[in-house]
């Protein structure tokens, strides 16, 4: 059960997969999309947790470039648009893949996760 | 108070102090005053120029008509005049081919003749039978005339060519006009006599006496040299010169006008013009005259003008108060109207400005909204950092027993506090763009108030790649601002120029003290720029290139009020596909406003 975090708030990221790694859940982070990239070329994660505004690559471009190399890789996007309205336009953008909106409830998230491997053991 | 200042209408002393888009689109007094004047010249002229133009018709109608009632009067009383006349000269003639001259010559004959004569006509005061000679033969009446001469007598010359004689008027018996009728009987033997009468015309007056004639004008006969034959109302007795010229000859009924009667210089007793009515003297006068047929006579009538022309005289004042009343009608009716559409208009005008200021708040309250919820968002980032690190903390507390006592809590909560700060400095941003709207003259460091701005503008450049430089120079020193204002201008350019660039596009701000010691603030970025023929029109209200893309076109006409309120001025140059640069001229201190 491996879990790759990217965001561009180091502060976030590193607390964030602290708390996870807390829970058993061996979790790598990223601040960008071009280290995550580099971070999944190394090695196979089975879930993603991506930011979806991000500098230079956004969440969603780099979800594209994960799955060209690991079509089987499930994907969480936090967002920090609080608004009804943008959580409904994210949550299109994004497909059937989760989504959550920052700050992100431990539970939910955990929640979500738990969820993405039981899918993905099917 | 006066009646007119409670009459005044609300425009009249609505004084605009206000310049610019809240600046009254009219002078209304002014305006007032040349729709009152302009409507009053196309309702009136015309008006006026039509009844003066009747007036004038009506005018030549009613004198024709007082001339043509003139000249009839006089061929009517001509007619009667020469049937008068003619009566006596016919009984004369009568008598003189009835009788033989052996037969006038018997005196008692002659008397009866002269009696029979009186009862059908009464007016002959005598009769006489004179012989070729010029010797009166006989004669029968109150004169004792039996010898008369009268061969040497031009009235006995003249007989003798036409065969029949009317004298001129003269006094006779009891002091009474006369005047002498002759008629003349040939002979076979080319001798002849002559049959004289004198009568008393007495009657021929009462025809031209002020009763018959009253309404029309003073009727009198001249002889040819201008002397009274009947007396005349204006002219004197019987005998007295006439003050006119005697009328040239015409067969028919001849009317003249006359200016007046010029009375003589010399003041006389007997100066035949001292006695005329000032009225008459004065004129204008109408003289109308006609020659009696086969007598010496001319009749006259000598009207004033006035008088013939006295009914015109009522007609005239109708048609001027019908004028006047009507006047007085349309200028009420004009200025009514014209009051009620220019207070309509100001009505209006005042409605306008208020929905101006209007739209400019909700502006104003719109880009306070959108700042609003760009923070929001800001904070929205520590906020999630907080949560994360609270909730290790939390963890930690619930999962790993160990870290209670460790030193890493306390890094924790310093993270906790550092986050804490940079949400609260987001919250005093927040509030201090709130506050803008009470103007408040601050010193502002230039530098930092453009980086202030382009912190609420958040991560846009960062995420599109828009590279920023700000370039102050170094001998700007504070200036003296309202600071919100500033804000917002600079807020609302930047924004714009966000707009305008590609992402990896190129924002420069640079701020120096030009010669006139005025900071200019110039903006420029390397966007998509603006068409020449859109350049003039940017900071008009309502103008906009977004269409329906929620720009409502206020944004750079609001920018620039506020630049006016600050004291300065702003332009803009612009090249399409290259950029376009704001400057702003500011004061280095801002005048303070009142209020």
């Amino acid at each position: 059960m491996k879990v790759l975090l990217v965001d561009d708030e180091e502060e976030l990221v590193v607390t964030l997969a602290e708390r996870l790694s807390l829970r058993d859940i061996d979790t790598k982070w990223a601040l960008n999309g071009e280290d995550a990239l580099r971070l999944a070329e190394a090695e196979h994660f089975d879930l993603a947790i991506l930011d979806m505004k991000m500098p230079k690559m956004n969440g969603l471009q780099l979800k594209a470039e994960l799955q060209k190399k690991w079509p089987n890789m499930h994907f969480i996007f936090l967002t920090g648009h609080g608004s009804e309205e943008d959580f409904e336009a994210g949550a299109s953008a994004a497909g059937e893949d989760y989504y959550l909106i920052k700050p992100v409830n431990i539970q939910k998230l955990i929640a979500k996760i738990h969820a993405s491997f039981d899918a993905a053991e099917k | 108070m006066s009646i007119f200042s409670k009459m005044k209408p609300a425009f009249w002393e609505d004084d605009d102090s206000s310049s610019g888009l809240y600046k009254q689109l009219f002078n209304y007094p002014r305006l007032w005053k040349q729709a009152t004047l302009i409507s009053m010249a196309i309702v009136l002229l015309p008006l006026v120029l039509l009844t003066l133009y009747e007036y004038r018709v009506t005018q030549q109608s009613f004198e024709a008509e007082a001339l043509a009632r003139a000249t009839r009067f006089v061929s009517k009383t001509r007619r009667t005049e020469s049937f008068l006349l003619s009566k006596k000269r016919f009984a004369l003639e009568f008598i003189i081919h009835d009788n033989s001259f052996e037969q006038l010559l018997q005196p008692q004959r002659l008397a009866t003749l002269l009696e029979n004569l009186n009862r059908g006509l009464g007016v002959f005061v005598d009769l006489g039978v004179i012989d070729a000679t010029g010797r009166q033969r006989a004669y029968s009446g109150p004169y004792h005339l039996d010898d008369a001469d009268y061969s040497g007598q031009d009235w006995f010359k003249e007989i003798q060519h036409r065969g029949i004689f009317i004298s001129d008027v003269f006094m006779g018996f009891r002091h009474l006009p006369h005047i002498v009728i002759a008629v003349k009987k040939t002979l076979p033997d080319k001798s002849f006599y002559v049959l004289r009468t004198s009568v008393n015309i007495e009657r021929i007056s009462e025809i031209l006496s002020y009763e018959q004639t009253g309404e029309v004008g003073d009727a009198f006969l001249v002889n040819h040299s201008g002397v009274l034959q009947t007396p005349s109302r204006y002219f004197g007795d019987i005998l007295e010169s006439v003050p006119l010229d005697v009328p040239e000859f015409s067969d028919h009924t001849e009317v003249y006008q006359l200016n007046g009667i010029q009375r003589s210089a010399s003041i006389s007793a007997n100066d035949p013009t001292k006695d005329i009515p000032e009225d008459v003297a004065k004129g204008p006068l109408v003289v109308s005259y006609a020659y009696v047929e086969s007598s010496p006579f001319i009749l006259m009538l000598v009207s004033p003008k006035e008088q013939l022309m006295m009914q015109w005289e009522q007609t005239r004042i109708k048609v001027i108060i019908f004028l006047a009343c009507t006047v007085a009608i349309i200028l009420l009716v004009l200025l009514c109207v014209v009051t009620y559409l220019v207070n309509a208009i100001h009505t209006a005008d005042q409605k306008r400005v208020m929905v101006l200021h209007d739209i400019e708040y909700s502006e104003k309250m719109a880009s306070i909204g959108r700042l609003a919820a760009g923070i929001a968002h800001e904070i929205n980032n520590p906020l999630a950092i907080i949560n994360e690190k609270a909730g290790l903390i939390q963890d930690l507390f619930l999962i790993k027993e160990q870290y209670k006592q460790d030193t890493k809590l306390l890094s924790l909560i310093t993270s906790i506090v550092s986050s804490v700060e940079r949400c609260s400095t987001i919250t005093r941003r927040l509030l201090s763009f709130a506050r803008q709207s009470d103007a408040s003259i601050t010193r502002i460091n230039v530098y930092k108030i453009i980086s202030e701005v382009l912190s609420f503008l958040g991560k846009e450049p960062e995420y599109r790649s828009i590279s920023i430089t700000i370039d102050v120079a170094e001998d700007i020193e504070d200036i003296v601002s309202d600071k919100g204002k500033l804000q917002q201008v600079l807020l609302n350019i930047i924004k714009n120029a966000f707009a305008a660039v590609e992402d990896e596009g190129h924002l420069a701000i640079t701020a120096r003290k030009n010669a006139d010691n005025l900071i200019e603030l110039s903006i420029q970025d390397d966007g998509c720029g603006i068409p020449q023929k859109d350049l003039a029109k940017i900071f008009e209200p309502f103008f906009t290139t977004k269409g329906g893309r929620g720009g409502t076109g206020l944004g750079l006409s609001i920018t620039y009020s506020l630049v006016a309120e600050l004291g300065g001025t702003i332009r803009v140059t612009s090249e399409k596909d290259k950029g376009t640069c704001f400057i702003i001229t500011l004061p280095l201190t801002m005048a303070a406003q009142k209020g």
